[in-house]
């Protein structure tokens, strides 16, 4: 059902963990629906320079975390903002139907973590 | 891969074995008469078709004549449960069933729900067992059939069909037992179980796919649901499956010669992996009982982590299981039995089903709970509920 990039993907994720006092954090999901994902950003002069993440959840959802936090790296807070879940299954060649749903789990999860960045500097200001 | 993966998934089917295949072959090629033919090739056919029905119908003590091949489980589970449902139904429109039923009786129950009948759900305990007091008190006059399968797929329970049927006659209603798990694994004695009904299943048993029966007591009034041909005494149109009902016949024929030689092996194994998970491996729940469990289950939930993500963490390792979660049934609903159960969402999530056969080492267990640690403990690191609860405590 996965293909081959899925199935690396998930093998070997990227940026798994939690960045200490990061700048932005968001956790989405719950535990009823089977998914839930917690991403975490380093934010400098604007840019994304560090994105991790902790999922539970299945193989889709692991997949999908570890390429969305791979993509928004290096991204401008703005530009992150638009990344959106076809983006992230495009990226992986594509995900079966059923599991779609899971990838709308790292759009929410980015989304989620930057405004608490956003909110966070409008404390500051 | 060099090296084909360990299977570990006996309930969901087994392997052929040689001695079915090498019997069925003849009735695919040189002995392929329609049993319902009149001239040579059908007969012959018709003689494989009755040598089987004697047989199969003497190991589970019913006569020859109240045993139906069917297409398998789900047939079986459905013509049972619609079958008696329709041809009762101006005795009473009220049926039973425990909430751990098989997919096919709980979606025909749905159905039925649909033409008018009433289902109610008999109560299971955290350990799967159904609850007699509660039964007791929810049968009534008008309940015209219970439905409990032997032994459960998912978690392993074998129920007290006997104490079952006798409640579900006391209220003058039809017993049904689905024994698709159990039949071939277990000993069993139509007339002193006291069930009217029971469905088997072939490929469970290293027997062909695509085969089973329903054994229906004589003088039960059931009503056909694949109308057709003269088949089966006019109960189940469809063109006969000689050479499956051939292959159902001597895997079954084996599998009860071999009974408790298989039931002590398979259940040493099943013991050694459940032993050493939990012993082994921290924030496990042992889904199902230690006594009265099919000797191939062993069901686990691996806690702050999900099911489908474990399944294919094993897969890549070379072990083949199958999980109650949601992702994996590409449903959203986690497995219908383990919240029967009373395990909260993220429990039944995380649930992983082991089911050996009898080719299966101690070496592949070993093997096994060496990669389920590395495995799960991998996951928990990805998982942000781990940290929220279990760092402290794993270590």
């Amino acid at each position: 059902m996965y293909n081959e990039k899925v199935m690396e993907v998930f093998k070997n994720p990227k940026n798994v963990g939690e960045i200490e006092n990061p700048d932005g954090i968001g956790t989405v999901g719950n535990a009823s629906c089977g998914d839930i994902m917690q991403i975490s950003l380093r934010i400098v002069d604007n840019v994304i320079v560090d994105a991790k993440f902790k999922t539970f959840g299945c193989a889709a959802a692991i997949a999908t975390s570890s390429t969305a936090t791979e993509m928004i790296k290096g991204m401008t807070v703005e530009e992150a903002l638009k990344v959106t879940n076809k983006k992230v299954v495009e990226t992986l060649g594509g995900l079966p139907s059923q599991k779609l749903h899971c990838s709308v789990l790292a759009e929410e999860g980015i989304k989620k973590a930057i405004e608490d960045y956003l909110s966070k500097q409008k404390k500051e200001a | 891969m060099d090296k084909k993966p360990i299977y570990f998934d006996h309930a969901a089917t087994t392997p052929l074995c040689k001695e079915a295949l090498d019997k069925m072959l003849p009735y695919m090629t040189e002995v392929f008469g329609n049993p319902n033919s009149q001239h040579y090739y059908g007969r012959e056919s018709v003689k494989a078709v009755d040598e089987a029905r004697d047989g199969i119908a003497k190991i589970i003590n019913c006569k020859p004549n109240e045993l139906y091949f069917t297409s398998g489980g789900t047939e079986g589970d459905n013509w049972a449960m619609r079958g008696i449902a329709h041809a009762h139904k101006n005795k009473g429109k009220h049926l039973i069933i425990s909430p751990i039923e098989h997919a096919a009786m709980i979606v025909t129950a749905k159905s039925l729900v649909k033409e008018g009948f009433e289902v109610d759900f008999m109560k299971v305990d955290e350990e799967g067992f159904v609850d007699l007091k509660h039964l007791k008190s929810i049968i009534r006059d008008d309940t015209i059939f219970v439905g409990c399968m032997m032994a459960n797929n998912e978690v392993g329970t074998i129920e007290p069909i006997k104490q079952i049927a006798e409640i579900a006659h006391a209220h003058g209603a039809v017993m049904f037992t689905d024994a698709v798990q159990a039949a071939g694994v277990l000993k069993i004695d139509v007339k002193e179980l006291g069930v009217d009904m029971m469905s088997m299943s072939a490929h469970k048993i290293y027997g062909p796919k695509g085969v089973g029966a329903l054994y229906i007591r004589n003088g039960l009034k059931v009503e056909s649901i694949l109308t057709g041909g003269h088949q089966e005494r006019m109960k189940r149109g469809g063109t006969t499956n000689v050479a499956g009902i051939v292959g159902f016949y001597e895997a079954f024929k084996i599998a009860n010669r071999d009974i408790d030689k298989n039931f002590e092996y398979v259940s040493s194994l099943r013991d050694r992996f459940i032993d050493r998970i939990l012993s082994e491996v921290p924030f496990v729940k042992l889904n199902g009982p230690r006594e009265n469990r099919l000797p191939a289950n062993a069901d686990f939930s691996f806690k702050f982590i999900e099911g489908e993500s474990i399944l294919f963490s094993l897969d890549l390792a070379g072990i083949a299981v199958s999980s109650g979660s949601a992702c994996s049934s590409g449903s959203l609903e986690p497995s219908h039995v383990l919240l029967a159960l009373g395990l909260p969402d993220e429990l039944a999530h995380g649930s992983i089903r082991f089911s050996f056969g009898k080719h299966n080492t101690v070496e592949e267990v070993d093997y096994a709970v060496d990669t389920i640690k590395s495995a799960v403990q991998r996951l928990r690191e990805m998982s942000p509920l781990f940290k929220a609860e279990g760092e402290i405590k794993y270590v």
